[in-house]
């Protein structure tokens, strides 16, 4: 997650912080999902993500919690 | 339900077990009563609105300290149904404090808090992550309405859904809505004023593996369903009303299956999405010939970029803090004066000693609570528009790496900037703040910002020892020391924040996970009504303390021991006829003399020794004291105590005090006193209305009294040091 560029997407693998996936989970990242990298703070954290095909929300997290979010290939 | 591995079962539980089952009929006359659960950002707030209107009131939830909002709905002429207005979630899978009171309410159904029935509110144009939710709850076997909200919004995303094929995929009556015009609120309550059957579909069945320990659960405690014991499996240390044998219990079985928490929870949630996915398939339709990027995201470009939404967020603090100085000012001195005029009106009708109490004690006290309410007013219908708007939450985004060193959190912005006005509405917003540490220290620190009742004590004291004089052409000096001193409580308060950050022990981690909610216009209702509820909240939970403590110290300054009263009073008059005073200046001598000779002036006497080594002297030792309940009391005391007059401007009280000598007849005020006083002012706490938002904010004395100790005891030490060192 961390490797994206500003404005390209990825589909997620998987979430490897257990605790952090229980949260990330129920709001939508299911792995197979699109994510797509909004914007930054003007400090460069927190971010935003676009969630899903039709991009249906935004979702801001700091960089270390998007950190726990790996991408497929 | 019995199987056969079902061996113990909670002593007494069989015999409830029947009236369990069915949902106990209602008595004729008690209100149905209705929770209302969803997504944060759903539209829920609105339709608790839009059903109970005014006739809503804050409460506690039995044993938990959260608060929780209920209302009063009419739903058909001859029905009324209590609504219960539960916090923002996203699962039944609390994460904070505020969560916890969802599920509380929710695994006991012998409770008489229990819902009859529960309203879930999602969003429509997002409806694959806020139906995770829906499905838990129905789940859970209760009855359920789905309320289809912000079906506009869908319409312009390209949404398309089939009401009929939804409803008839959930199980449960689903009513599209827009709850912020009220569209679809008349359908809704038809469908509540009938009698619900609890849903019959699941959308998860628990893995095969763990019906075992599933069962054991359901009988010991005789639960009605596997996913209420599956919870029971997961939460049972954090649910309130298990006794610790209940739990032990539990906990054995938990670890007898090797039942995992976060991994099982993780798999029913992915579980749940895919059974979600299959229900959209079916139901839902998304049209978007072009791609055209959402106005928020445009919107966003500009009111989150790394200079223009600096710009932009400190021109809207800028006009936040216009609109809290300068425009309340005007209804303040309204209230102010209508509070003199009944005072006036009272005491030129009426005598004696229990009329005192009720103007100076009682109705001062009263005062000084009502004219806060303008600012509070003002201040909370600005926050109110900005996060109606959706712009509160880029204002976190932008200061939570800032923020966050100091072991605060984006979120703690919004009551710092509001603690320059007053405390009381600041502390009031922290309730935003879901991680329970973060909230404690933005609490905690937010006295410490330099708040209006400072400015009369500032403005006296700068008067006094700092010239008017111009600095670098076009500042001027007194303005420098004044903004200094606003400086001063604002680092004072973030490396508070920063102290606490390591003392502070808590297991709870803390997130910036958040959705941003898509830009819109306020509704003019939801702000009216949070501007109501804040400041009647104000008026009856703090006022209760102030109008306490302004009836304590009217008693300690009206009294004084023995006849000592008396015998000041005579002397000052002798003294007024011996130097041919007119009656006005004896009165005013009469006062000072009074105050001297009271109680408050024999603590004032007795505290000095613990004071001059910060260079102030007794006469200062009565203001501190009568200031306690609130700052500005310091210029009426000051005056008094000095014998200025009654109405005594500032300007008036400065000559006085510039005129004060030591005893060894030279100026009192010097600038080492002067300096160390306004210190004084800038950290002690002074201010019973804050102590009294603090206990009520955390629900207990242990915070206020923290505060209420750290801040006095930093404002004597500072005092002290600048004392020492200037003198």
């Amino acid at each position: 997650m961390k490797d994206l560029r500003m404005g390209e997407a990825g589909t997620i693998c998987c979430l490897n912080d257990p605790e952090m996936a229980l949260k990330l989970l129920e709001m939508g990242c299911i792995p197979g999902t699109q994510v797509r990298l909004n914007s930054r703070a003007p400090l460069g954290c927190p971010i935003t993500l676009l969630v899903g095909e039709g991009e249906d929300y935004t979702l801001s997290l700091r960089v270390s919690e998007a950190a726990t979010i790996l991408l497929k290939d | 339900m019995a199987g056969p591995e079902l061996i113990t079962s909670r002593a007494g539980a069989a015999l409830s077990a029947a009236a369990l089952e069915t949902s106990a009929p209602r008595l004729p006359g008690s209100l149905t009563r209705i929770a209302l659960i969803g997504n944060p950002n759903s539209g829920k707030s609105s339709l608790f609105n839009q059903l109970t209107g005014l006739n809503q009131k804050v409460g506690n939830f039995p044993g938990v300290t959260v608060d929780r909002k209920t209302g009063v709905a009419q739903i058909t002429p001859g029905m009324r149904a209590e609504i219960i207005d539960l916090p923002g979630t996203y699962s039944l899978y609390p994460k904070s404090l505020d969560e916890k009171v969802i599920t509380d309410l929710l695994y006991d159904r012998t409770s008489k808090q229990y819902p009859d029935f529960v309203v879930v509110t999602v969003d429509a144009s997002n409806l694959r992550r806020n139906l995770l939710l829906f499905t838990q709850l129905a789940d859970l076997g209760l009855p359920i309405v789905l309320s289809l909200n912000m079906m506009d919004v869908a319409a312009q995303h390209g949404v398309a859904i089939d009401v009929a094929a939804l409803q008839e995929e959930l199980g449960v009556p689903v009513i599209p809505m827009n709850a912020r015009n009220g569209i679809g609120v008349a359908a809704l309550k038809i469908v509540m004023a009938q009698q619900l059957a609890a849903p019959t579909i699941h959308f998860y069945e628990p893995e095969e593996d763990l019906l075992p320990m599933i069962r054991q659960i359901r009988y010991y405690f005789n639960l009605h369903n596997d996913y209420l014991a599956l919870h029971y499996a997961h939460q049972f240390r954090h649910i309130s009303f298990l006794s610790a044998d209940d739990k032990t219990y539990i906990g054995e079985l938990v670890q007898k299956y090797g039942f995992e928490v976060t991994p099982r929870q993780a798999q029913e949630t992915i579980a749940r999405y895919a059974r979600i996915n299959d229900i959209l398939l079916n139901t839902v339709s998304v049209t978007r010939t072009e791609k055209e990027e959402p106005y928020s995201n445009r919107l966003d470009r500009v009111l989150t970029h790394r200079v223009w939404g600096y710009l932009i967020f400190f021109g809207v603090l800028f006009m936040m803090f216009q609109a809290v100085f300068a425009w309340a000012s005007y209804p303040m001195e309204l209230i102010d004066q209508s509070i003199a005029l009944i005072n006036g009106l009272i005491q030129t009708n009426f005598k004696g000693p229990l009329i005192n109490l009720l103007t100076e004690g009682v109705l001062a006290g009263l005062g000084g609570v009502l004219m806060f309410v303008p600012q509070i007013a003002l201040l909370f219908a600005f926050i109110a528009v900005l996060e109606e708007t959706g712009y509160m939450a880029r204002v976190t985004f932008m200061m939570d790496r800032i923020m966050r060193k100091f072991g605060l959190n984006g979120k703690s912005v919004v009551p710092l900037i509001s603690g320059v006005a007053c405390a009381v509405p600041a502390i009031m917003s922290a309730r935003t703040i879901e991680n329970w540490k973060d909230r404690m220290i933005t609490i905690f620190v937010t006295p410490l910002m330099s708040c209006s009742a400072r400015i009369p004590v500032y403005t006296v004291l700068i008067g006094l020892v700092v010239p008017d004089r111009a600095v670098l052409g076009i500042f001027n000096l007194q303005g420098f020391v004044l903004m200094g001193l606003y400086l001063l409580g604002f680092f004072a308060a973030i490396f508070s924040a920063l102290g606490l950050k390591f003392l502070l022990k808590t297991k709870e981690r803390s997130y910036f996970i958040m959705e941003f909610p898509v830009y819109r216009w306020p509704r003019w209702k939801n702000v009216g009504i949070t501007i109501v509820e804040k400041v009647k909240t104000f008026v009856f939970q703090a006022g209760k303390v102030i109008v306490a403590i302004s009836v304590l110290l009217w008693v300690l300054a009206s009294f004084g021991p023995g006849q000592s009263l008396e015998r000041a009073e005579t002397q000052a008059r002798q003294q007024g006829v011996a130097q041919g005073l007119t009656a006005e200046e004896t009165d005013i001598n009469v006062a000072s003399a009074r105050l001297e000779n009271s109680y408050a002036g024999v603590f004032g006497r007795n505290m000095e020794p613990a004071i001059r080594p910060l260079g102030f002297d007794w006469k200062i030792g009565i203001a501190l004291l009568t200031s306690f309940a609130a700052r500005e009391v310091f210029v009426g005391t000051i005056s008094t105590i000095y014998s200025v007059g009654q109405d005594a401007d500032m300007r008036t009280v400065q000559q006085k005090l510039a005129l004060a000598k030591d005893t060894e007849g030279q100026p009192f005020f010097t600038p080492a006193r002067a300096v160390s006083l306004l210190v004084f002012y800038v950290f002690a706490m002074q201010c019973m209305s804050t102590l009294a938002t603090t206990y009520r904010e955390t629900k207990g004395w242990k915070w206020p009294m923290m505060q209420l100790v750290y801040m006095t005891g930093l404002a004597y030490f500072s005092s002290l040091l600048v004392y020492q060192l200037m003198k």
